[in-house]
């Protein structure tokens, strides 16, 4: 065991809730690989491409479904986490079911920016994700997705896609932005899946 | 695979800054980063006890001596450590390099406009530092935001890098020097307009620094005409 000498006088309580390796903050870190995209709610538009064909929801279809609240942890892969963050969203659960369902494994999110990630089907029901158009009672900032956002809070945050455009299902579990550019392909934080 | 922790020994230390150190340590079997890439370091506690962070590499290539600097955060964990405490000889783990993105190679041919805030210069500096040492001929320019002239890493270093082809702008958002042709300020429209590459040029921009300069900066840009798809964002804190 490597030591550093005299350090850990400033540790912080061991936290349960926190995967490995984590801390937590009180703030809300940006992180994005580019400049922040600028949508109006009026011209956000959300295709949703299964087997079946090709469905677009605009706002007002997005905000007619069943809204959840939602309270839950996240992790950033950066190795911050929050605790406790309040959302409002639609589960996708219901977002699949309006598209007919599909028997295809994986999900290409694709967002306003080109930034794009893969999530597994499996991860994306069950009430396991949403896309949300709300934090803390307030819409979303321009920074952290205005208008509306994918949360799958049990994977790192950067499968949270921002400025969400639509989702792609596909036969095959194809790599995303950041799972091309070093990051995981599945992002699991209590298994710390950071890199590839 | 970014793979497995690996040692890393303290070989020299200093202050550049009043409130941040630059650390060179060297990593036995490192295999090496491109320029602006991160590593994770792990310190450990001589009971066992462990926390992680994130640095961003201001070095670049195959070389085992990597340097990153740390900036104190008033109610940090690990960056008073490493900023007061560690000594040259001391040890910790580090593990990487990490992040395929934000990295600029020599084989780019084309303009680079690099925009820094405070410590945000560190992995923009490995980009300096990897045009220099690859004898590559790319138009670069810099434009460092910092608060003050004591307030600056790499100051000398970037001085000597300034030449025909790599331009530096300096812009002080508390205290300029004396006699110094603007006043103090953060940056706007009108000095990005004057100081970056234009957008008919189409540079790769690389911008580094705390969150809401990126956002300024980023979001003048795109009203500048620059394309999104060409500008490149790293920031941190909260």
């Amino acid at each position: 065991m490597i030591v550093s000498r005299g350090f850990g006088e400033r540790r912080r309580q061991p936290d349960p809730s926190l995967p490995p390796g984590q801390r937590t903050t009180e703030d809300f870190p940006v992180m994005s690989a580019g400049p922040t995209p600028v949508i109006a709610p009026a011209d956000w538009r959300f295709s949703i491409a299964t087997e079946r064909g090709t469905a677009q929801w605009g706002w007002d279809d997005l905000t007619a479904q069943p809204i959840d609240e939602i309270t839950t942890d996240i992790h950033c892969v950066t190795r911050w986490s929050k605790l406790g963050t309040r959302w409002r969203g639609v589960s996708l659960d219901h977002v699949l079911a309006a598209a007919g369902g599909t028997e295809q494994v994986s999900a290409m999110i694709d967002c306003y920016g080109d930034y794009t990630t893969n999530v597994p089907i499996a991860d994306l029901v069950g009430g396991k994700a949403w896309l949300a158009f709300e934090f803390e009672g307030e819409p979303l900032e321009p920074e952290h997705g205005f208008p509306v956002r994918l949360i799958v809070p049990h994977l790192y945050f950067w499968k949270s896609a921002k400025w969400v455009r639509g989702l792609r299902t596909q036969a095959v579990d194809e790599p995303g932005f950041w799972e091309v550019n070093g990051y995981h392909q599945y992002g699991d934080p209590w298994r710390e899946q950071r890199y590839w | 695979m970014s793979g497995d922790w690996l040692p890393a020994t303290v070989i020299d230390a200093d202050w550049p800054i009043p409130t941040g150190r630059s650390l060179w340590v060297r990593v036995d079997g490192w295999p090496g980063n491109l320029a602006g890439q991160h590593v994770d370091v792990r310190l450990t506690a001589e009971d066992g006890y462990r926390a992680e962070r994130s640095y961003s590499i201001s070095t670049h290539g195959p070389s085992p001596v990597l340097e990153f600097a740390v900036d104190e955060l008033p109610d940090g964990e690990v960056s008073p450590y490493l900023v007061h405490d560690i000594e040259v000889g001391d040890r910790f783990e580090v593990r990487g390099p990490v992040g395929r993105y934000f990295v600029w190679e020599p084989a780019q041919t084309g303009p680079v406009q690099l925009i820094a805030g405070g410590s945000g210069i560190v992995p923009l500096m490995a980009m300096a530092r990897a045009r220099r040492d690859s004898g590559s001929d790319a138009p670069f320019k810099l434009l460092y935001s910092v608060r003050g002239e004591p307030y600056a890493y790499f100051a000398e270093e970037l001085e000597q890098l300034r030449g025909e082809a790599f331009g530096i702008d300096w812009v002080y958002t508390k205290r300029a020097p004396e006699g110094w042709h603007r006043p103090p300020g953060r940056i706007d429209r009108e000095l990005l307009e004057q100081l970056v590459i234009p957008a008919i040029e189409q540079p790769s921009v690389y911008i580094c620094g705390p969150t809401p300069f990126v956002e300024a900066a980023a979001n003048l840009l795109v009203e500048l005409g620059h394309d999104p798809a060409r500008i490149r964002t790293e920031r941190f804190g909260g």
